[in-house]
Parts: structure tokens; C-alpha cells; sequence
């Protein structure tokens, strides 16, 4: 634990509702500390708004350890912060000085609508996965997972895809809003798998068709793995194409 | 200490007769079969329902971890008509996420001699015999098939070169049945499960109600009918009716405040059961797991877990000097002393986390802690990284090791980990038969809200196992056996007097913390409640302490009710109304915590009585306390009644731990 003090001011955006109108709120902190996380500063602040009876900013995070998922927020306009592939709840204090403006801002994407303040609605990448990011084997049917041979080296890739937290930063990262990064993961993940070989091609059709439903075009700028708190690689993107182009050409389900 | 230092309004001189009443033996419907036999003789004498009757059956499942989500996607599988509730704003972020080092299952491929019976035997032992040996063999034989579901459905388990399944070492076992995926095993799992319950939504088996908070049970001729939810962004609070009512809303640790838990994780959906009459299994038995990276700043919000998987390959040292101002690098091998290889030779650093956590605090509250506030020990990689190389080290712990760098901006592979205990994980509550279901019919657990399979100490690896065991192996076959009785039957009537007073209730409960007015906001009377806890019921405990805390728990009710603030409406999202809710029953519960942890006159796994011990160990005393106590709510507002449930050890004799 360090003494320093750091005195920090904050912008805040606060919304009642989806349909409300917004705006940033001025505070400071005069007693931040470098170690603190940025979600550790919020609720500093959101101590010092209850004790004034003033409604504390609504956020979201739940584990706080980097792999639910549920913190997201912009800071100065980047989403998470100011590190690279790291998610709010692992972002700190120790990248400001004192004297600095830290700006929190919900994830901005047409398909995440506010709820209040910093929360927004990210059940969007939910619906691509209800489309069909699972494998239709039920309870008990499954043979025995050692007669199913996988290389090391598949499990490995799989699982480089299957770490996506599902928190939306590469969505929010995106000039056009778009979900490839996210999509890509579960197909490449899921393809990886022995038995979501068998949907393959399927998949694909519905999961892509549900993105572009609801999220923007790929551009290839590669802002979204920038932002991935999972790393999940960049190469993600290209396999929505992949597997797309692979369904095209295919009749069957897999 | 802060809460309540200098008092003396304090309960002293209460004794356990003021506070608790002996009630009745309780029985847990186990089969009389061999223990070995007992879940398939059970499932032979259950109940079924014909495919064409299941939509007719409306469950309700309340939470989607591993034994939530699972449950839910394998009973609309089944054909039953599923509505899930979650606080969270999707199922997928459950805490289960959050489970690090892999999931036990004792397929015994390798030629290490493992088997069921060794499982169980595992178990058993390692909750220090406050389990029900039956229950570890069902989670045993069902835990085999578990990994190959799970791999179906789209965990990427870790392989060998081969391509045949991995497997690692974990604590209080010598045998290798550890299955995992890198450090982030339950992530795996629980995206798995909540895919597959997302394939049942799809399939309009299940309904998803996301972002509401159960907050009471519906409780109609003496069966579970339907619970209460507030909707968390409209704030609206509305009943739903079923047949049969499941919670897997996971355990209670944040009662301690600042926990490896989630944010959210909470009791409320569990606490709620038990004031409407389900009972409460061994509150007590909380465990402190030995390595989290300890509190760096006044403003950390919460611990976080290092996996024990880390164990395998890092080992636990603190330095031979008290206070050594030293670098660890300068530290010589000669000044360094690896206290659990030195101790306990036969397991080392694996010993069971009980055993470790109390060793590790003994170190640091003899004034051979590290670190700037002197509150943790070292892991130490080093050892490791010389004998199997970095690029394998990274492979295993990757995550974790980012992890920790990325918290304490540190890197492990150079200088090691600093590590404290930290409560991880309840093996108390709710009780359950050995159907899974409470003294409420129609009322069922799974996971971590239950008393189930663990004991006074849970063992690693084995929670990711009893969350899918429970919810795609138990439940599905349990449930249906209740149901089956009820082929006719609609539910509970919406307009039923009893819903509508349950409702009126929960609205009168908000209103009354929104009317309060008081100082401080709800988080202020939690970390009070979490400063006591942690010096009296944690690691060890003794009966003054805890008579103690007891009378400092009662104030700090009267103060929070006295003073507690919450600012803004019911109307909308209100985090604030949320937490005070869940601090609320944290405050009740704790006091049952404290009681149970007096009444058990023994020390049992992670329930360490400082007056009952041999050269440090902890002393069980079987002659009077091989039960599981299960607590009644005391409707009157009078004692707590504890109810006991005896157990009997056929498959694994009763015997004292020895990990030396």
C-alpha cells in the first residue's frame, strides 16, 4: 500500500433511461490511490454520492477478476481504458496522474441501448448465440470423451477462441458497431469441438444472419481485438467470412 | 477492531442454551442399500413422467451457474415447461465463471489407482466426515459422464499429445483426476451450460427472465409453489407460480465482506427459503481458501482467488526471520521455510486447503508475513520453472499468472506470488434429502446453496463437479419422482390469497429500507458485519469469541435498522436498494453463523475450534457431533432450533485426518 494521494476529476455520464436525455457530471476524488482499479474509483466516488444523498452511478461488474464479463464501460473514449486487452475491473489508478480527468462513459454502439447511466443492454450477442452457438447433445447421450480423439494443439486453438468473456468491448471498439470478433470466436471455437462439427455449416448461416440482424459491417480496421480483454486474435474476424462462405457452398448441416 | 470495540452492551454471559434449542432427529430418505449402490437403487424406485404429461409440469430454477443452468437446459431437454430466473443480465455470467483449476472426476484411465471408492474416500475424508458418504458416490459415479457431456457440448478440455483428456493434481488427493481447461476451467463449463440452456430457449423449453431478483418463496399447504421477483430495471415486483421451485443461487461467503466471491453473489434467494420454513445445513462450515492475493489498499473491493492448482508446481514459503525486510530473491534457500513440505510431508503443498489456510495465518499472525502490510506468504515458482521449463509453466497457469500481474502489477514468473487466505466457498446451506430436495416439498437445491457433498470442507476441484452433477445428473431425475404426484394438478392460482401476501411482504420490506432515512449507505454496515466475522468465525474460532460476535451482530442489526440509508426509488434500477436488501439478510444470517459455529462443541474441517485441537489439528468428537445440523427458523421469533440429521459411515470408516 502506498500514502500517495492522488486527486483525480471525473466526468460521468449520467441517463435515467434508454429514451432519456444524457449528460456528463463533474466530481472529484482527492484521495484516489495508484492501485486502485478504475471500477475501485467509481465506487470510492459512488461512497462519497450516498453519504451526500446523492444517487451513486449506476455500473455494472460482478466478478471483478477479468472473466464475467460484466464491467464495460468507456474511459476517455476507449472501451475498459487506457490498456490494451484489459477489462475495466483489471484497468488502474497507476495510468493517470494526479491532476488528470478520467471520463466514464457507457459503451457506445447503436446495438447496446442505455439502461442507466454507465449500463447498457448487450443481450444482442446473446440472441447470435441462441441463434446457434450450441451443440445439440443432450444430457447423458454424449460417448466417452476419451474415444474422441483431439490434438493437443486443437484443444489448445479452441480454447484461444472459447476465452471470450462476452463483454462487448469489440463491439464498442468498432466504428460500425459490428459483432465479428465475438461471432468469429464461437464459430472458430465451436467448429474446433468433435461434435459442433456436426452443425457446422448451420450455424454459420443462422449465427451470421442473426449479427447482421442486429450489428454493423466488418471493416478490418482491427480495433476490436485491441480492445479484447480475452485476446481473443484478430484472425477471429476472417473466420466469419470463412465459415459463411464454407455454409454457402454447402447444402448440409455440417 | 472498528464495529462495536469498547462496548459492553455485548451478549456476555450467553451461553448456547440462551441462544439455540435441540430439536428433532431429521430424516435424510438415504437408501439402505451399500452406499455404493444407493443412487442407482434410488433412481430404480423413483417416479417417472411420460414424455406426453412434462409440458404440463411448470419448474421454476432460480440462478444459471453450473447447477442452475444445467438443471434448467437437461429438465427442458427432458420436455418440462422451465422458467429461469437470473439477476444477471444473461445467464453466462453466473459466479461458476469464475472457477479456476479444473473439475474432479474419477474416471481412473490412468494406472495411479484411482476409483469411486477412492473418490469418496477423498471426500469424505476430506470434509472430515460431516458429509453424507452416499451423496460422494453419486457424485462420484456420475462425475465420469459429466466430462464427457460437458466436452460434448463444447468445454475444449485440456489434451495430452495424444489427444486423449488431461488431468492434474489438486489438494487433499494422490491421485491425478483433475480435468481442465488452462486456469479458467469453470468459464469453460459455464459457458458450456449456458449455451446449452440457450439451445432450450431457443427451443421455447425454457424462459429466460433476466435481470430479477428472486426475493421470497410462495409457500402454499406446506409445498414450495412459486417465488416473488423484483424486476431490476423496472423495479416491479410480481409472483410466478409452479409446480416445483429449484434454487442454485450459490453460496454465502460475501458475508465476510470482502471475499474472492463476485459482487453480486448473495444469500438472499437461500435465506429467504429458510424464514419460510427450509432448513439451514451447518452454517459453519465456511471455507478459507488458503491462496488469494490479500487486500494491497483501503479501497479494494474484493480478494481474488490464485486457483490451488498453482500448488502442482509453486511452493508455499514464508521467510525463517520474523519481519525479514528482504527482497524474496535475497531471501538464501537456507533462511526460507516451506512450512507445509516441512509438516506434512507425505502431502506438502497439496495438503487440504484447511489445513493450509490455518498454517499460512499461524505464519502471518506470528509475524513472518510478507509483503508491505506483512498479511501474506510466498509462492514461489521458482522451483518450477527450473524443472519443467517456463513455455510449460505458461501453459498451465497462463491466465493466472496474467491475472495476477495485471492486479498487482508483479510478475510471478520472476518474483513470486504473494498469497493469503480468504473465504471461497460455503459448504453450509440449505439442507437437502437425498433427493436434493429441503424440508419444503417441492422445494429443491443445487450447487453451492446447498449442504450437500462437501462436509465441513470442500475439496478442490470437487464444487465444478457437485454444480454439473447436480444439475444435469440429480435434478432431472429427482425432480420428476416429485412432480409425478402432482399429474393433474395446476399451479398455484396467480390470484391466490397467498401470492398476493407474499407479494405484499416483499413490497413492505422495500419500503421499509427505502423509508429509513438514515446516515450511511448499505455498504457501510456490511463491512462492519464483515470486520467481526473475520476475527471471530473465521480460520479459528473460539466459544468466547464467538459469544462475542454474536452480541455485536445483534447491535449492528439494531444500528443498521436504526440508521441505514437508501437513496433513490423502487421504481427503476437501484443498486443501492439491492445491496441493502442482500445486507439485510446478511446481518440475519450471520448470527445463525456464529450460533452453529458455538453450538458445534468440536473442531471439524474448516470449522476450527481453538479449544478443541491436538498439536494444532483439528479434534472431531464423533461420539456427540457426527451429524449435519440443520436449523430451523424460528417462526416466534424465539431460539434457533436445530434439527440434526445423524450420519452413519459404512464405505469410509470414521477415522482422523493424518495429511502428516
Amino acid at each position: 500500500m502506498t500514502d500517495e494521494k492522488m486527486r483525480l476529476i471525473l466526468e460521468v455520464w449520467r441517463q435515467d433511461g434508454p429514451r432519456a436525455e444524457g449528460r456528463f457530471e463533474t466530481h472529484e476524488i482527492t484521495d484516489a490511490t495508484p492501485e486502485m482499479s478504475l471500477l475501485e474509483l467509481l465506487d470510492r466516488l459512488n461512497h462519497k454520492l450516498v453519504e451526500e444523498d446523492v444517487d451513486p452511478v449506476a455500473f455494472e461488474s460482478d466478478c471483478r477478476e477479468g472473466i464475467c464479463g460484466t464491467c464495460g464501460l468507456d474511459v476517455n473514449g476507449v472501451p475498459h481504458g487506457p490498456e490494451d486487452n484489459v477489462p475495466a475491473c483489471g484497468q488502474h489508478v497507476r495510468s493517470f496522474k494526479s491532476g488528470d480527468t478520467v471520463r466514464f462513459e457507457p459503451f457506445r454502439a447503436k446495438a447496446f441501448p442505455v439502461i442507466r447511466d454507465l449500463i447498457v443492454d448487450r443481450t444482442g450477442l446473446d440472441r447470435i448465440i441462441q441463434a446457434g452457438g450450441t451443440i445439440a447433445v443432450d444430457a447423458g447421450t454424449a460417448p466417452d470423451a476419451d474415444t474422441l480423439q483431439v490434438t493437443h494443439d486443437e484443444a489448445e486453438r479452441a480454447l484461444d477462441f472459447a476465452g471470450c468473456i462476452g463483454c462487448g468491448a469489440c463491439v464498442a471498439a468498432c466504428p460500425n458497431g459490428a459483432a465479428y470478433l465475438f461471432t468469429g470466436a464461437k464459430l472458430a471455437h465451436l467448429a474446433l469441438i468433435p461434435h459442433g462439427k456436426q452443425e457446422r455449416a448451420k450455424r454459420a448461416r443462422s449465427m451470421v444472419a442473426q449479427m447482421e440482424h442486429e450489428f454493423g459491417p466488418c471493416s478490418q480496421i482491427g480495433e476490436c481485438a485491441l480492445a479484447c480483454p480475452a485476446d481473443i486474435p484478430l484472425p477471429a474476424i476472417a473466420v466469419v467470412n470463412r465459415e459463411r462462405i464454407r455454409a454457402g457452398f454447402k447444402r448440409k448441416a455440417n | 477492531m472498528s464495529a462495536g470495540a469498547g462496548r459492553k452492551r455485548a451478549a456476555v454471559g450467553l451461553t448456547i442454551d440462551d441462544l439455540r434449542v435441540v430439536g428433532v432427529a431429521l430424516d435424510g430418505k438415504v437408501p439402505d442399500a451399500h452406499p455404493r449402490d444407493a443412487w442407482t437403487d434410488r433412481k430404480l424406485h423413483y417416479s417417472l413422467v411420460n414424455p406426453s404429461n412434462r409440458a404440463k409440469f411448470k419448474i421454476i430454477v432460480v440462478g444459471t451457474g453450473l447447477a442452475g443452468a444445467g438443471a434448467a437446459a437437461a429438465l427442458g431437454e427432458l420436455g418440462y415447461d422451465v422458467d429461469v430466473y437470473s439477476f444477471h443480465d444473461v445467464p453466462r455470467r453466473a459466479h461458476s465463471i469464475a472457477a479456476q483449476g479444473g473439475i474432479n472426476s474419477p474416471r481412473a484411465r490412468k494406472v495411479d489407482n484411482d476409483s469411486i471408492d477412492r473418490f469418496v474416500k477423498d471426500t469424505v475424508k476430506g470434509g472430515d466426515y460431516r458429509g453424507r458418504e452416499q451423496d460422494a458416490y453419486r457424485l462420484g459415479e456420475e462425475g465420469v459422464r459429466v466430462i464427457d457431456h460437458m466436452q460434448a457440448i463444447g468445454t475444449p478440455f485440456a489434451r495430452e499429445y495424444g489427444g486423449q483428456l488431461a488431468t492434474r493434481s489438486f489438494g487433499g488427493v494422490q491421485v491425478s483426476r483433475t480435468y481442465y481447461t488452462r486456469g479458467q476451467t469453470g468459464q469453460q463449463l459455464e459457458l458450456a451450460a449456458a449455451h446449452a440452456l440457450s439451445r432450450q430457449v431457443a427451443a421455447g423449453h425454457c424462459k429466460l427472465h433476466a435481470r430479477q431478483e428472486m426475493l421470497d418463496l410462495i409457500v402454499k399447504d406446506g409445498r414450495a409453489q412459486g417465488i416473488v421477483v423484483r424486476d431490476l430495471v423496472s423495479g416491479k415486483v410480481r409472483a410466478q407460480t409452479a409446480h416445483a421451485v429449484i434454487l442454485c443461487t450459490g453460496g454465502y461467503g460475501n458475508i465476510y465482506y470482502k471475499a474472492t466471491l463476485a459482487k453480486n453473489s448473495n444469500a438472499t434467494a437461500i435465506w429467504r427459503a429458510y424464514k419460510r420454513g427450509a432448513y439451514f445445513g451447518n452454517p459453519c462450515f465456511v471455507q478459507i481458501h488458503p491462496t488469494a492475493i490479500p487486500l494491497m489498499s483501503t479501497w479494494q473491493s474484493k480478494k481474488t482467488l490464485m486457483s490451488e492448482s498453482l500448488r502442482n508446481d509453486g511452493r508455499i514459503w514464508a521467510p525463517r526471520q520474523k519481519g525479514d525486510p528482504r527482497d524474496p530473491a535475497d531471501i538464501p534457500e537456507a533462511e526460507r521455510f516451506y512450512f507445509l513440505e516441512e509438516r506434512y510431508p507425505a502431502f506438502g503443498n497439496l495438503v487440504p486447503r484447511d489445513v493450509a489456510s490455518r498454517n499460512i495465518r499461524e505464519r502471518i499472525e506470528a509475524g513472518y508475513g510478507v509483503g508491505p502490510l506483512k498479511n501474506a506468504v510466498y509462492l514461489d515458482f521458482k522451483t518450477g520453472i527450473e524443472r519443467l521449463g517456463v513455455k510449460l509453466i505458461r501453459e498451465r497457469y497462463s491466465n493466472l499468472f496474467d491475472m495476477y500481474e495485471e492486479l498487482t502489477g508483479e510478475n510471478p514468473y520472476v518474483t513470486p506470488m504473494r498469497i493469503a487466505p480468504s473465504v471461497h466457498f460455503t459448504m453450509g446451506g440449505l439442507w437437502t434429502d437425498y433427493d436434493q430436495m429441503t424440508s419444503i416439498p417441492g422445494l429443491f437445491v443445487g450447487g453451492e446453496a446447498s449442504w450437500a457433498y462437501h462436509g465441513a470442507n470442500r475439496l478442490g476441484a470437487n464444487s465444478l463437479l457437485s454444480g454439473c452433477v447436480d444439475g444435469w445428473f440429480t435434478l432431472p431425475y429427482a425432480v420428476p419422482n416429485y412432480l409425478a404426484g402432482l399429474l393433474g394438478k395446476a399451479p398455484l392460482d396467480h390470484d391466490d390469497p397467498v401470492v398476493a401476501q407474499t407479494i405484499a411482504e416483499v413490497e413492505d420490506g422495500i419500503e421499509r429500507l427505502l423509508r429509513n432515512n438514515g446516515t450511511h449507505g448499505p455498504d457501510h454496515f456490511h463491512a462492519k458485519l464483515g470486520a467481526i466475522m473475520d476475527v471471530y468465525a473465521s480460520v479459528s474460532r473460539d466459544p468466547e469469541g464467538l459469544t462475542k460476535a454474536i452480541g455485536l451482530i445483534r447491535e449492528l442489526r439494531e444500528e443498521f435498522w436504526r440508521d441505514v440509508k437508501v437513496v433513490g426509488g423502487s421504481d427503476r434500477l437501484n443498486q443501492e436498494l439491492e445491496t441493502a436488501g442482500r445486507v439485510a439478510d446478511y446481518l440475519e444470517l450471520a448470527e445463525l453463523l456464529c450460533v452453529d459455529a458455538l453450538d458445534r462443541d468440536e473442531s471439524a474441517g474448516a470449522h476450527f475450534r481453538t479449544d478443541h485441537e491436538v498439536d494444532g489439528e483439528a479434534k472431531r468428537d464423533d461420539e456427540d457431533w457426527c451429524f449435519c445440523s440443520a436449523w430451523e427458523y424460528p417462526a416466534d421469533g424465539g431460539k434457533h432450533i436445530r434439527n440434526f440429521e445423524p450420519l452413519t459411515f459404512r464405505a469410509v470408516p470414521l477415522q482422523q485426518r493424518n495429511y502428516k
